[in-house]
Order: C-alpha cells, then sequence, then structure tokens
C-alpha cells in the first residue's frame, strides 16, 4: 500500500528519498528505539567502561589517574574488609529474600480469597513494601530499635539492637523481610491466574489440601518464585541506603554492606580506582550468581504454562 | 455450620492483627509525630499523645542551614515530575518500537532493555559518578533528570512493551491501509490506548525519584539544592543535638505524597506490580 502512494509523487529526489527510508518500518523501528540505544550509550557502557579503565589505575577523582595495572583487584583479595562486606551482604541477602519470599508466598494464599475486606488487607501488607524505600522509613527503622525505643520499650527489653554485632545485621534484615507486600501481590495475582478446574478435577481423585497445595498450586508458581529470588538477590546484595542509613556498617564492620564500603573507598577514602575494582568484581559476582540460578531453574521451574 | 463460621472469624481476627502489627510502626512515627519532642521516648510504648500538639511541625518546617523543609520538598517535586515526564515518553517510545516494528537488532535491544531491569542503579553507581564528574554534572539535577529521558529503566519499557502487545493488532493493520505511516500510528493509535500504562509508569517513576536517596546524597552539594531524602538524613545526623520530634514530623511530612499515590491510584499500583516484577 505504501508503494501506491509513493508512486503517485514522481521524481524522487534527495530530500523524497530521505523520506522514503525514513517511512520504512525498518527505519522507524530504529527511530523509536534511538533515545534507548543513546540511553544504553551515554549512561551504562561509557561509565562502565570508564570505570573498567580507573579500576586499573590509582585515582581519587579530583587528580589524574596513574595506570597501575591489575594492583587494586590484587589488593581487593588481600583485603579483610572486602571479605568481611562480601560475607556480611551474602549473609543478608541469603537470608532475607527467602524470607521475603516465603512470607509473600503465605501472606498471598491468605489473601487470595475474594472478601469485602480483603482490599484493606491487601492494602495492610502492601503498604510498607511501598514506603519502605524511603529515608522517612529508614530513621523510624533506627528510632524504632534506638536503646529507649518502641521494640525495648514494648517488650521491656533492654538490648541495644544497633549496638551490638550480633543483632544490628538482623535489624536490617527485618527492615528487608517487613517489605514483602509488592511480592505478596504479584502471587496473589498468579494465585488467581490458576484455573479452578485443576482443583476440581484433583478433588474427584480425591486429593488433599495439603497435596493441592504441593501438586498444583506450588508448581505453577515456581516461574514467579524464580524471579522473585533472581530480581531480590541482585537488589540485596547491591543494598546501600538502609546500612548508609541505619547502622553506617557499625558496630565492627558488622553490618558492612558491599555498596557501602565500595562507597566508602570512592568518597570516604579517596580511592577511586580501588572502588572501581570493588564494583568490577560485584558485577562478576553478580553474573556469575545470576548465571548459576538460570542453571538450576530447568530443574524446578515449571514451564509448561497452564 | 458453626465450625465453618468459627474459622472465618478466626481468619479475619489473625488477618487483621498481623495487618496492623505491619502498619503499627508507621501509626506509631506518625501518632509520635504530635507528641512533645521530649516525651517521644519516655511514652514509646503508647500511642496517643497525652498531649497532642503540631509544634514539631512547625519546628521541622523551619528545616536547617536557614533552608525551610518548604524548599527541600519544591526540589524533589521539580525534579521527580521532570523526571517522570521524560521516563513516560521517553518509554513510550521504545516500548512501541519493540512491541511493534520489525527490524534488525530488535531483539538485541530487548535483551539490553531486560539488562537494565536486572541491573541495579547501585551497580552503576560510582561508574555513572566518575563519568557525569567528568561532563561536569555535579552539584546539578541533571544526573537525576537527562538520562530519564533515554528509556534506560528496563522495567519501564517492558511494562509498556507488554501492554503495548496486549493491544489489537488489527488497529495497526487498518491504519496501514489508510495510509498511516509508522510514526502517525504511534501517535495516533497507540498513544492514545496507552494512557493507562503510561499511568502506572508515571506513578512508580514519580515514587522512586521522591524516594531516591543515592542519587542526592552523591550529586548534591549545596543545602538549597537538596532533596527531601537527603534533608532527612542531615535531620537524622543532627538530631543528637536537636529535636527526636521535628525529625518524625518532617518524615511523615516526606511521606504524605507517596499515601497519596497510595490511596488515589491503588489501581494503577496493583496492576503495575501485578503485570510482573518490579523493584522494592
Amino acid at each position: 500500500m505504501k508503494t501506491a502512494i509513493a508512486e503517485k509523487k514522481k521524481k524522487p529526489g534527495i530530500g523524497e528519498r530521505a523520506y522514503k527510508t525514513l517511512m520504512k518500518e525498518s527505519t522507524a523501528g530504529f527511530v523509536f528505539c534511538l533515545p534507548f540505544i543513546l540511553g544504553f550509550l551515554l549512561f551504562i557502557l561509557i561509565p562502565l567502561l570508564l570505570s573498567l579503565y580507573y579500576s586499573l589505575c590509582k585515582y581519587n577523582i579530583v587528580g589524574g589517574a596513574q595506570f597501575i595495572g591489575i594492583q587494586n583487584y590484587l589488593d581487593v583479595f588481600k583485603d579483610d574488609k572486602f571479605w568481611k562486606a562480601l560475607g556480611v551482604t551474602g549473609f543478608y541477602a541469603v537470608v532475607s529474600v527467602p524470607l521475603r519470599v516465603i512470607f509473600a508466598l503465605i501472606v498471598a494464599l491468605l489473601l487470595v480469597r475474594d472478601t469485602k475486606v480483603t482490599p484493606i488487607y491487601r492494602a495492610m501488607y502492601y503498604l510498607p513494601s511501598l514506603l519502605g524505600a524511603s529515608v522517612a522509613v529508614a530513621i523510624l527503622w533506627k528510632q524504632m530499635f534506638a536503646y529507649d525505643g518502641l521494640i525495648n520499650a514494648i517488650f521491656g527489653l533492654k538490648i541495644a539492637w544497633l549496638g551490638e554485632t550480633d543483632t544490628a545485621i538482623w535489624v536490617l534484615i527485618l527492615l528487608s523481610v517487613w517489605q514483602f507486600g509488592s511480592s505478596m501481590l504479584i502471587f496473589v495475582s498468579n494465585l488467581k491466574q490458576i484455573p479452578s478446574s485443576l482443583y476440581e478435577a484433583a478433588r474427584v481423585d480425591g486429593a488433599s489440601g495439603i497435596q493441592n497445595f504441593f501438586r498444583i498450586t506450588l508448581p505453577l508458581l515456581t516461574p514467579t518464585i524464580f524471579f522473585n529470588l533472581v530480581m531480590q538477590s541482585i537488589n540485596g546484595l547491591m543494598v546501600f541506603a538502609s546500612g548508609q542509613i541505619i547502622t553506617g556498617g557499625k558496630p565492627l564492620d558488622s553490618t558492612l554492606f558491599y555498596a557501602l564500603y565500595m562507597y566508602n573507598q570512592t568518597f570516604a577514602y579517596n580511592n577511586a580506582g580501588y572502588g572501581s575494582a570493588l564494583g568490577w568484581v560485584l558485577i562478576v559476582i553478580v553474573a556469575l550468581y545470576t548465571a548459576i540460578l538460570f542453571k538450576t531453574k530447568k530443574f524446578w521451574v515449571y514451564e509448561g504454562g497452564l | 455450620m458453626a465450625r465453618k463460621k468459627r474459622r472465618k472469624v478466626i481468619y479475619h481476627i489473625l488477618t487483621m492483627l498481623c495487618g496492623i502489627i505491619m502498619i503499627y510502626p508507621l501509626i506509631w512515627m506518625v501518632c509520635s509525630s504530635f507528641k512533645e519532642s521530649g516525651t517521644i521516648f519516655l511514652t514509646a510504648s503508647e500511642l496517643i499523645p497525652r498531649n497532642a500538639t503540631i509544634e514539631n511541625f512547625i519546628n521541622g518546617w523551619q528545616g536547617f542551614s536557614k533552608v525551610s523543609f518548604g524548599v527541600f520538598i519544591k526540589n524533589t517535586f521539580v525534579v521527580a515530575v521532570i523526571a517522570m515526564a521524560l521516563t513516560v515518553a521517553s518509554s513510550a517510545l521504545v516500548a512501541y518500537g519493540l512491541a511493534r516494528l520489525r527490524f534488525k537488532g530488535k531483539n538485541l535491544l530487548f535483551a539490553l532493555v531486560l539488562l537494565t531491569m536486572m541491573l541495579p542503579g547501585e551497580i552503576v553507581m560510582i561508574p555513572r559518578y566518575l563519568w557525569f564528574n567528568k561532563l561536569g554534572w555535579i552539584n546539578t539535577y541533571l544526573p537525576m533528570t537527562v538520562p530519564c529521558a533515554f528509556a534506560i529503566q528496563g522495567f519501564m519499557v517492558y511494562q509498556m512493551k507488554n501492554f503495548i502487545e496486549g493491544l489489537p493488532r488489527e488497529l495497526n493493520e487498518a491504519a496501514k491501509i489508510d495510509g498511516c505511516s509508522y510514526y502517525s500510528i504511534f501517535t495516533r493509535i497507540i498513544l492514545p490506548l496507552l494512557k493507562p500504562a503510561m499511568g502506572t509508569v508515571a506513578i512508580f517513576s514519580f515514587i522512586n525519584n521522591w524516594n531516591d536517596y543515592m542519587s542526592p546524597l552523591l550529586y548534591l552539594k549545596n543545602v538549597p539544592k537538596y532533596t527531601v531524602s537527603l534533608a532527612l538524613k542531615l535531620f537524622c545526623d543532627q538530631s543528637s543535638t536537636s529535636d527526636y520530634g521535628a525529625m518524625f514530623a518532617m518524615a511523615v511530612v516526606s511521606l504524605i505524597p507517596v499515601i497519596l499515590i497510595f490511596i488515589f491510584c491503588q489501581r494503577y499500583l496493583v496492576e503495575g506490580i501485578s503485570t510482573q516484577g518490579l523493584k522494592g
């Protein structure tokens, strides 16, 4: 149909030809995607390459960069604080992510039925995850677990939650688990898509409620569980704001998150080169972790569709 | 029958109770902000203020370093709205390209979009800082707004792409037969239909930018340019000397826009989350 229109206009000058090219589907597709192509180059690829270069330099942002080869990387692996930060962050992610997914699933199972009040319930459980990323909530959390804060006052305890190396990290884990609401909503919408005919068939076969859950519900949710695990683990390994605001890595580095250590090296200790190297080590770790998670997919994730 | 009813009652009581425990910290914060500043921690186990006062809000609003809290709110609002508008516009363009047009390299591009979805902001935090430092963008709002014009938030593009793919393809074909170009198909047909998805993306973008802490922390150096989250953090650091009441009060104020969105746009929020993924 396009050609019919084009034929009406006879002489194909340069402008005409440019116009015709512009009207082609492949050009249009490229034009529409141009913002992303530019953005990816300007705000993702270039910064990453720049930091790859700086990771091979002695560099403190203000002064010039001095090439020192892989020295920064050698230093990373000899750095006790690097291992400490990696351990703290790994522990945080390994504990908080599964807990979050489990809570989300349990609450979703409770809130999937539609009564008049369920929307209110869902809102109550969802609200923390909407507000949780804000500084306001981080401040709130800090005061709740202060020595004279809400938790001690309610339970009549005298524990310096944020002052002890054993407890501080759990305060941050609790903050993360508290925000299970958005995963819960995803589970609710997935649960609703499971056709009731499956359960009816199971009932005819005499399946119990528990069998229903493990043979029908859970397998059909595994793609969502997988998706949540991947996304939240990555975010968990990247946790920054809560650590920076609530504990600042203290006490004794027991809450020194990796991103926080990276930030400190770059800005507080003026080691942008070393900070960049830390960043690249983390990128490799996250990539490997994600790859491994995807490899395990075929063993437990149901992909048959409904 | 009686047993069924009893189970129902237990279900509601338990769910309600756990729900209240979930939001109790937030309620506590709101109530505390109305207590007299000196009594917040003395009466931490009580919810209702003994002498309710709005003094904390008045004190907090004065801000610090002679900058009123209103300035921080205005700054955040301007940044968040600009970032939101740019995100919606750029994501819509890219989403249409990926959803409806055939061209070389499209699969690669979509893979890159998914990659940006998995790539958390923190991982490019320092690289981006070094780059923007080179560009001379430090202490401006550019690092928080300009990238939004380039659709690099994968989640937003993904959200809109899914929506466009759900629209009937016949619309496109019909428009093409009527002589519409690929560009006018976008402006005349896709855009008007895309409004719900744009609403969802706008809301998420606004909330993300409103809550954003890391970018202001990295890029803003003068107090008058601070956003709400950075100002709150400073409040928190200083409050060893000053009053907790004002801090709680301003923390509550900072949550108001998000709570308003939560109340009035819940449908968009829930839809956005339910159609897969999302951070937070």
